[in-house]
């Protein structure tokens, strides 16, 4: 059945928008991710714009991390004020994003800007995680613990100043590193059309020493009001949003996202972040690909105005 | 004053074959409103036409020649070109098409190029290769010559998306008075206002014109959402926002397993 989207200016097949919106919400509910990495190529691949692309699966990606957030919520798995702290550079990212967002779409490079961030974060990303899990699984074969988790140990990251307690989170950090890696994320999520899951989990984990009762809580937090103030943001100065696609999307992914937890709390840690890391890893080398291998048409149309 | 110019060559050139050419065009179009809803997959238009004898001045002659030009709205375009520069492909030169039309159908019942000869169809803009598309080159706007890389770039990526076509079966002559010229419009036409224009020739040259119209539009839901979406954008982005949350929390409402 087609239907025909109103900002895309082009008809799709619901079902396979829904289908893509069910696969891609499995993966992000199996992993605890946003899944904007998966889904913003996909509709690449089907022919929407880049641009609307990127501006509608905010939205999406809005949704799923709601649901996400309200279950962890439930179970008081979230830290409040590490997330607020977080948010309040996340926000500014956003907006510094979306700013170069548009700037880059009037000098014609969105689209190398998209697939040079894609492949440099997901390449990088992606083998970090491979590397880290393989150890993991291999130290697990040999009967030791999975994780090297120091909790006591400190870094240079720790010697900052502006120091802040966060109680739900039992961690004493510098508020430097967060607002850091809160604007990383915002920025990132506008200019690529993704949630920044992927990598903010292993950044708090890594960085500031946030337990993973938290963690992913928060991270869903975080997720949750910088793409939701994308999406706003990207409606009123980009007017890309497609709010029938973005609506097929959301459907999809909260369903899919269900079974996706279930499935995933049947596996094993190390094991999950391996499947993750090859998958991210494999997107990766995709946009790679996509950059250094010759197009099949050198030209490309772009519209600048109606008349 | 062009057209009058113009006329007045048409009718040179046809008194020098024949005596005065007196032939006059009807036509009709099957649908002149096209709305564009959810369920809009293309459709096709049809246009009929008769050729008639001006008041009984002249016998009709025994062969015709149609072509019908369909233009969509104008608009501005650019066409890129990428080149490798360091190992990657970047868009590095482009060049601007300013009001071109975002349809254009040249239909006709054989190819144009044995209608008439190649100066008469520069002159009336007939064929894809002869229709004035405009770029900006420096402060400058004109058209190049046929052959430059990047018009026959952008023709073929409009050919390619089916906006642009240049089809020599798309008018059939029921008689040798009577025609049908199908339209196609594809599943993503641009909105707005289109010319019809239809020009008969005979013995090479274009003996009849007339002209029509047709409007295409977004209907419904599609409109609403377009237009809140350009007029609205920070209301509707809120909007989608809350329709995301809304969503969110149905699903974790409906799936919840304590």
């Amino acid at each position: 059945m087609q239907i025909y989207l109103p900002i895309a200016d082009l008809p799709v097949n619901i079902f396979l928008v829904l289908g893509m919106g069910l696969a891609v919400g499995f993966i992000s509910g199996m992993f605890g991710i946003g899944g904007g990495f998966l889904m913003t190529p996909l509709l690449i691949f089907i022919g929407i714009s880049p641009a609307v692309a990127v501006a509608s699966v905010s939205s999406h990606i809005a949704a799923s991390s709601f649901t996400g957030a309200i279950n962890y919520w439930r179970k008081r798995a979230l830290d409040i004020a590490l997330a607020m702290m977080l948010l309040s550079a996340g926000i500014l990212g956003t907006a510094t994003g979306v700013w170069l967002f548009t700037e880059l779409r009037a000098v014609d490079q969105l689209d190398l800007m998209i697939g040079l961030s894609y492949v440099t974060l997901l390449t990088v990303v992606g083998a970090v995680m491979i590397y880290e899990s393989v150890r993991a699984v291999i130290r697990a074969r040999q009967g030791m613990p999975a994780t090297l988790r120091r909790p006591g140990s400190h870094t240079w990251l720790h010697g900052l100043p502006f120091k802040l307690r966060f109680k739900r989170s039992k961690i004493y950090v510098s508020a430097i590193p967060v607002w850091a890696i809160g604007f990383i994320i915002g920025f990132i999520g506008a200019i690529m059309g993704i949630g920044g899951g992927f990598l903010l989990v292993p950044m708090l984990i890594y960085f500031l020493r946030v337990p993973t009762t938290t963690v992913i809580g928060t991270s869903m937090v975080l997720t949750l009001v910088t793409m939701a103030s994308a999406t706003v943001m990207h409606a009123a100065t980009n007017h890309l949003v497609d709010g029938v696609l973005a609506l097929i999307l959301m459907v999809g992914g909260v369903i899919g996202a269900q079974f996706g937890v279930r499935t995933g709390q049947k596996m094993r840690g190390e094991r999950l972040r391996l499947l993750l890391g090859l998958l991210v890893f494999a997107v990766g080398l995709r946009f790679a690909y996509e950059l250094v291998v010759k197009p099949d048409d050198l030209y490309s149309l772009r519209h600048v105005r109606n008349e | 004053m062009r057209r009058l110019a113009l006329t007045f060559l048409v009718v040179l050139m046809a008194s020098s074959i024949k005596p005065a050419a007196a032939e006059r065009l009807v036509v009709s179009l099957s649908n002149h409103r096209v709305p564009v809803t959810s369920s809009f997959t293309g459709e096709d238009l049809v246009l009929f036409g008769t050729i008639e004898p001006d008041a009984g001045k002249t016998a009709l002659r025994s062969a015709y020649d149609l072509v019908v030009t369909v233009t969509g709205p104008r608009h501005t375009l650019r066409t890129r070109r990428k080149e490798r520069v360091l190992g990657i492909w970047v868009n590095v030169d482009s060049r601007e098409f300013v009001r071109a039309p975002s349809y254009l159908s040249i239909l006709s019942n054989r190819p144009v190029s044995d209608i008439a000869h190649q100066d008469v169809l520069r002159r009336l803009q007939i064929g894809l290769d002869n229709f004035l598309l405009p770029q900006r080159i420096g402060a400058d706007i004109a058209d190049t010559v046929r052959d430059d890389p990047f018009r026959v770039a952008f023709v073929r990526l409009e050919t390619q998306h089916g906006l642009y076509r240049e089809s020599s079966t798309a008018v059939t002559f029921l008689t040798p008075t009577v025609f049908r010229a199908a339209i196609p419009l594809p599943a993503d036409v641009p909105t707005g206002n289109y010319a019809i224009d239809v020009k008969l020739f005979a013995g090479g040259a274009m003996v009849a014109g007339t002209n029509s119209a047709l409007e295409v539009i977004k209907a419904g839901f599609e409109q609403y959402v377009a237009e809140a979406a350009r007029d609205y954008g920070l209301f509707y982005g809120f909007v989608t926002a809350l329709m995301a949350l809304v969503i969110g929390w149905i699903g974790s409402v409906v799936f919840r397993r304590d």
